[in-house]
């Protein structure tokens, strides 16, 4: 059934879907509403769950590390200042191969303080063995943690997700929603079933310490189960697509690449208004498309080589920097990896930091730019404030 | 994660010997004391420290009841998260933290803070030892007034740890909780009998065993009973329970000098070398007559 929603309240419908037993969250902007409105649903009888109301994002995470290990699905949501406040648990979880889901409504890092959207967050813990998926608009964002609890907790992955939406562009703007029914989300998510759990009546060990011996094999294994964490969730999009009708079975999606001569690659909500862009520069003669990437871990380096096969100029949008880095953007590292026996050119252009609108017209100035083999940069600068 | 193949054993003990701590280690006498009174139907929440990473080298594990370590600050997040879970399953495993001194005086304050003032259902449990021991006998909020630790050295300059213990049973007991205990390794029937009944109360309840390290303090690993006894009987430690905030029953002592306590121990050594240095030796005589007279442990000399 559609439904005008703002997006932070279908991200908090799609969870109470998924059957939490354990929520465990602190809130801060622009996540808020996802939380506040979760614990609306316990204080209801909505959601039949527990509601750790936590001092800290330390021990929202922390709980969740608890709660999981004992056999609970468990849920958590937080962004920027949060995040990087969890950041030792995160590594630890997904050591653990706890298959804990949280939404990263995206925000920048401090300092400055900024709590408007850049991606700067979830990608500095791109090397934590979380998956990483980003939805551009509500529905997806939504239809996303669906298939997060399924990929996370099927037993060939046990990897902790982020699901990922740009903070107030899409948690704070309300949009239509097709909201699946819990009948329909019953059948597609069964109940957790873990591999392993704390109980009693089999008693385990888990999170021992290991020495060089056997240190390495452990993060062989995470990063193994990451990489069949592809396939995994290319076949659960396909069975969600099959259920629902919407089509998420690419962990890169291309708009308009047929022939194009240069291409925008991008996460996230920018991915519409470059969308808009590329309709106006293609009705202008202008050769150009789109290659979204939905899935940043497991990076899907085979899917980006192949979507952009024949492509000249490759130019992408960075919500975030890689401070020291020659090409400046995290994403665009993994791309030119990704494409470089192809030798196209390849470019970082870093903007929308900090919640700067990107319009229109930037991306088409970006696509100019790649066009001339301009080298990685800023874009939107506000050269004044430079001098 | 190891599954424990052993199944039904004659055996009392839930943490098994065979370890790797050092011999002499009261944490280790702590540990088997409390799985012993806690039973196994227990969930062990663990903290980073001595007792972690002795007791679980993987592929091996001395325990017998399940077991979780996370970080050295959070074990009180990751028990409130066990406790929710058994909650909403409908289980009834006891949930006990087990944490060092380091992990609960100084860097899990924040997560010990949220699991009392919430008021998880768990037994939170600090074997004290009296300073990071794990990471090579630096000091903690609970190392004593003026011992000597690789980061508080004794020096021309100075006495070794300027500040006194924190009181983290007070601070614990102001959170509202139901029960809080001390208690010793020197006194095992007493910690055994703490275990169960913070395990029988409801609500998140708290108790601080003196677990002496014969390696950090210095003194051999034979004597670990007698040094939880001197510290006892000096008035340096007290064991004592507090419900709901009032204290209640205190182990009352015919006091000795804190001079058979501190010489019997390294850390102390430069208190006493190259000369006595009796000032010092004084404060922390009155740090034990302050205590005696607190808790009222001293018991009257007949006339
Ligand atoms: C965040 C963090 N900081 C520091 C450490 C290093 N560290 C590990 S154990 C430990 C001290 C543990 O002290 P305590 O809790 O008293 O336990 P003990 O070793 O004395 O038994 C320290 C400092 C760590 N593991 N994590
Ligand atoms: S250093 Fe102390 S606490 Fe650690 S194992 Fe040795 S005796 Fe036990
Ligand atoms: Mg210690």
């Amino acid at each position: 059934m559609l439904q005008i929603t703002e997006g932070s309240h279908a991200v908090a419908e799609a969870v109470k879907l998924c059957r939490p037993q354990v929520v465990s969250a602190y809130p801060i902007t622009p996540q808020t509403h996802i939380v506040e409105r979760l614990a609306e649903m316990v204080a209801d009888g909505d959601l039949n769950g527990e509601y750790i109301c936590v001092e800290s994002e330390f021990s929202a995470l922390s709980s969740c590390v608890g709660a999981s290990a004992a056999g609970s699905r468990v849920y958590s949501a937080t962004t920027s200042q949060g995040l990087a406040f969890m950041a030792e648990v995160v590594f630890n979880a997904a050591g653990m191969r706890l298959p804990i889901v949280m939404t990263i409504a995206n925000r920048a890092l401090g300092a400055p303080l900024n709590i408007w959207n850049d991606q700067q967050d979830s990608i500095f813990l791109r090397d934590s063995g979380w998956m990483q998926i980003y939805g551009e608009d509500a529905q997806e964002a939504m239809d996303l943690h669906f298939i997060a609890y399924k990929l996370a907790e099927r037993h060939d992955v046990l990897l902790p997700c982020f699901v990922c939406l740009d903070g107030f562009i899409v948690s704070h703007t309300f949009e239509p929603v097709d909201i699946p029914s819990q009948k329909e989300i019953d059948e597609f998510l069964p109940a957790f079933n873990p591999l392993h759990r704390l109980d009693a009546k089999n008693p385990m060990s888990f999170g021992m310490y290991a020495t060089p011996d056997c240190y390495q094999e452990f993060r062989y294994e995470i990063n193994a189960a990451m990489i069949r964490a592809k396939a995994a969730y290319r076949e659960i999009a396909a069975e969600f697509k099959a259920k629902f009708g919407r089509d998420y079975t690419g962990l890169v999606e291309g708009y308009r690449l047929e022939d194009a001569e240069t291409a925008i690659v991008a996460m996230g909500s920018i991915c519409g208004t470059a969308k808009d862009a590329i309709d106006e520069m293609r009705d202008a003669g202008e050769k150009v498309g789109l290659l979204k990437i939905r899935s940043f871990r497991p990076f899907p380096s085979e899917e980006v080589r192949t979507a952009l096969k024949g492509v000249k100029n490759i130019a992408v949008i960075e919500k975030n920097i890689s401070i020291g880095s020659r090409m400046l953007g995290a994403v665009g590292l993994e791309v030119k990896d990704a494409v470089y026996k192809d030798s196209p050119n390849i470019f970082s252009y870093v903007g929308g930091l900090g919640g700067r609108d990107i319009r229109k017209r930037d991306i088409k100035q970006i696509v100019q730019w790649a066009k001339e083999g301009r080298n990685d940069c800023f874009f939107g600068l506000r050269e004044e404030l430079l001098k | 994660m190891t599954g424990n193949t052993e199944k039904e054993n004659v055996s009392v003990d839930y943490f098994e010997s065979g370890h790797r701590a050092c011999g002499g280690c009261g944490p280790a006498l702590a540990g088997k004391l409390i799985a012993r009174a806690a039973g196994p139907n227990t969930i062990i929440v663990a903290s980073t420290g001595c007792m972690e990473v002795f007791s679980t080298p993987y592929p091996e594990t001395a325990w017998k009841t399940p077991w979780i370590h996370s970080l050295f600050q959070n074990a009180a997040a990751v028990a409130s998260g066990v406790e929710a879970s058994l909650k909403r399953q409908g289980r009834d495993e006891k949930v006990i933290v087990i944490a060092g001194d380091g992990a609960t005086f100084d860097i899990g304050m924040l997560c010990i803070s949220g699991m009392f003032e919430r008021g998880h259902d768990v037994t939170y449990i600090c074997y004290d030892n009296e300073a990071y021991m794990n990471t090579g006998i630096q000091r903690s909020g609970a190392t004593p007034f003026d011992a000597s630790t690789t980061t508080s050295p004794a020096g021309k300059l100075s006495n070794g740890n300027s500040r006194p213990k924190k009181d983290i049973p007070a601070i614990l007991a102001a959170h509202g909780s139901p029960y809080v205990a001390t208690t010793s390794i020197a006194t095992p029937k007493d910690l055994m009998d703490k275990v169960k009944r913070a395990l029988s109360i409801k609500g998140p309840c708290y108790i601080q065993v003196h677990a002496p390290c014969c390696t950090g303090w210095g003194f051999d690993g034979c004597k670990t009973m007698e040094l939880g006894r001197l510290a006892l009987n000096s008035g340096l430690w007290v064991n004592y329970e507090m419900v709901n905030g009032v204290v209640e029953k205190v182990k009352k002592v015919k006091r000795i000098p804190v001079d058979d306590y501190l010489k019997a121990q390294k850390r102390f050594r430069h208190l006493y070398r190259p000369q006595e240095n009796k000032d010092e030796i004084a404060k922390i005589q009155a740090i034990a007559d302050s205590n005696a007279q607190k808790y009222g442990i001293d018991i009257p000399v007949k006339k």
